[in-house]
């Protein structure tokens, strides 16, 4: 496998304020890695010391096994698309596309050509004389994307492109960009805080909390088996259920409050006794039934549902807790229902209270 | 159900309403109060000495002359000179011309590098170049002189020319930083990846983005740089005053007759050329003002 990017203990401190912290990232030749996390986790800040426009306190950079830790912005082989577009205002489309290679010096002709294929790829022919005033939101974005695309580069950053858009254009504009992709096949690192554009574009993803890569892997594994409460708690929408319970009989089963749960088949190996534990459960993973099956199911109480169109989200009270069920909109209970709540144990998590990692 | 969607028929008319009459009678007395003085001023420098002597400033001259005119541009004597403000006008011209062009060009280079590209101590350096916006002149005039003493330019065209451009360092400065700090980021990043260098961005990027902040610094530095008259009487000698410092000359001759007509004439005179500037360019100035609140 040959790298296309590689940092190696990145730091990057603003004062005595440390935003990046020995960060490490291999990324593969053609992959398509997303950095997702909440507002301020510095998947930004990461992807300004990529792309060069930040200089970093210690680490190292490579791309294209080429050392750019200190490498100019344009001479890094990247191309890069912004949240607002940045584009240039007093040039015409044609004139954005071309500002870049202009100043590499790259002939006219190929600039033509270029400007063509780039124009062609994102449909954007009847546009290159217009002023950017003149363009919609998504026919900017098409633009700052064919602005990336026209250097020719390996990789391509995205700095949440779609963010500025309503619901409609930013659903079109994702699967464009993954089509992008899979016709390029350059390698594409993608900053954005929504959830669906990381699980529906990325080939990993990058969890990232207080300059810290909390997890780095496909986005069915991190929905599966995240590694901690953070990790649970951030990907999944609507969230993950967190009881609060207790391991015990060597790790066969799990306590909440008076029921017990069976463990047989956990996926994670057959975890320790511990006094402290959390059990994780996804909204989609649990049904609700009539009767109790003990060692599978909890005993729960029905409070409110958010009918959602096609399901509902049933929020009920277990042991004290809140949890909610994703249930066809058809079959949902009714108000103060006595109800059991069957837990499919395989696609839950179960995470230690102390450390929040999973067991 | 009746249409309430859009109003219908014509709006009811309020023009005589207490609010209306309230404000437009003080704009109007404001406007006499301020339109006055230049009224008597005119009226004053088209009359004759002896039209003068009857006493009523009010009135409109009974013979127009335009002679008072031409004896402030062209004869009026300073000291030994006799050839009027036509002299002081075009050493104005050569004063504030390179002043303006100068510290306009210095100072949006500084506030486009203050903002895009910080370097160590910036923001030191920003602090201290303000905080020289609010130490009294008078101050300073002294070690001015003998600076510019040591450099071989005092009294001279070009030391005055320097003085200018060195004051107007903080207010520019400050005024091109904080628009340019009102520009996207973002543009400048892109620009960067693009491989555009300072200049590169400077010129073909923020240049053509920044006319309206262009307009503002060029009327306050034209405006100001043309009104001054205590830099000018300070660092230049009588064959280079400039034309405020000429007109003082005049008005404050204390030989012979007071000639009221001539002294209305040149101070007028004096004050066309930011009058020009402002009636030119009004609508860009506001705008100009207002840009540093609008985002593209």
């Amino acid at each position: 496998m040959t790298h296309s990017i590689q940092v190696k203990d990145l730091k990057l401190d603003f004062g005595s304020v440390s935003v990046l912290k020995n960060l490490n990232l291999d990324v593969a030749e053609g992959e398509f890695i997303v950095l997702l996390g909440p507002s301020g986790c510095g998947k930004s800040t990461l992807l300004n010391c990529l792309a060069g426009l930040l200089d970093i306190t210690d680490g190292e950079i490579w791309i294209k096994n080429k050392n750019v830790t200190w490498a100019e912005p344009s001479d890094r082989g990247i191309g890069m698309v912004f949240q607002s577009y940045a584009l240039y205002p007093q040039m015409t489309v044609r004139g954005n596309l071309s500002f870049g290679l202009k100043n590499a010096k790259v002939p006219k002709d190929e600039i033509d050509r270029r400007i063509a294929r780039a124009a062609e790829i994102l449909q954007i022919q009847p546009l290159l004389d217009r002023k950017p005033a003149a363009l919609s939101g998504g026919q900017r974005q098409r633009v700052a994307i064919g602005r990336a695309l026209v250097r020719d580069v390996d990789v391509f950053l995205f700095d949440e492109p779609l963010s500025n858009l309503d619901a409609k254009l930013r659903a079109e504009l994702r699967v464009e960009i993954k089509r992008l992709h899979s016709r390029l096949n350059n390698t594409m690192i993608y900053v954005t805080h929504d959830q669906i554009e990381a699980l529906t574009l990325a080939d990993r993803i990058a969890i990232m909390r207080g300059g810290i890569i909390q997890q780095l892997a496909a986005p069915q594994e991190i929905y599966n088996r995240p590694v901690n409460l953070f990790v649970a708690g951030f990907i999944g929408s609507p969230a993950m259920n967190f009881i609060k319970g207790a391991v015990v009989d060597n790790g066969r089963s799990i306590k909440l409050g008076e029921a017990k749960l069976d463990l047989a088949g956990y996926d994670g190996g057959q975890p320790t006794d511990r006094p402290q534990a959390i059990l994780g459960l996804r909204p989609e993973h649990l049904t609700i039934q009539d009767h109790a099956e003990p060692g599978h199911t909890i005993p729960a109480v029905v409070e409110l549902d958010e009918p959602m169109g096609a399901d509902s989200l049933v929020w009920l009270m277990v042991q004290g807790q809140q949890v909610s069920v994703r249930v066809p909109f058809e079959k949902r209970p009714t108000k103060g229902a006595q109800v059991h709540l069957k837990v499919d144990i395989s696609k839950a998590s179960i995470f230690d209270a102390t450390t929040e990692l999973r067991v | 159900m009746a249409d309430l969607s859009n109003p219908r028929g014509t709006r009811p008319k309020s023009r005589f309403t207490l609010n209306n009459i309230v404000l437009y009678g003080i704009l109007g007395l404001m406007s006499i109060y301020y339109l006055l003085p230049l009224y008597v001023m005119v009226m004053t420098s088209l009359k004759d000495m002896a039209e003068i002597r009857m006493g009523n400033i009010f009135a409109p001259p009974v013979e127009v002359t335009f002679h008072p005119w031409v004896k402030a541009w062209a004869e009026a004597c300073t000291g030994l000179n006799c050839d009027g403000l036509s002299r002081g006008f075009w050493n104005s011209v050569m004063i504030t011309v390179p002043s303006v062009i100068i510290s306009i060009i210095v100072a949006s280079v500084n506030g486009y590098a203050l903002v895009n590209w910080k370097f160590k101590g910036s923001e030191v350096f920003f602090t201290i170049l303000i905080f020289g916006s609010f130490i009294p002149y008078q101050i300073m005039l002294y070690p001015i002189v003998i600076i510019l003493r040591e450099l071989g330019i005092y009294g001279t065209l070009g030391g005055l020319i320097m003085v200018h451009t060195i004051f107007g360092m903080p207010i520019l400065t400050l005024l091109f930083r904080n628009y340019f700090s009102s520009l996207p980021e973002e543009l400048f990043k892109a620009a960067r990846v693009d491989g555009a260098g300072f200049w590169g961005i400077y010129f073909q990027i923020m240049l053509p983005m920044s006319m309206p902040i262009f307009v503002v610094a060029l009327i306050l530095q034209i405006t100001g740089i043309w009104n001054d008259f205590l830099f000018g009487v300070v660092f230049t000698k009588p064959e280079i005053y400039p034309m405020t410092v000429q007109l003082n000359n005049i008005v404050n001759s204390v030989q012979g007759v007071k000639e009221y007509n001539v002294n209305m004439a040149a101070t007028m005179l004096t004050g066309l050329v930011p009058l020009i500037v402002y009636f030119v360019s009004g609508k860009l100035f506001v705008r100009g003002i207002a840009a540093g609140a609008v985002k593209g």
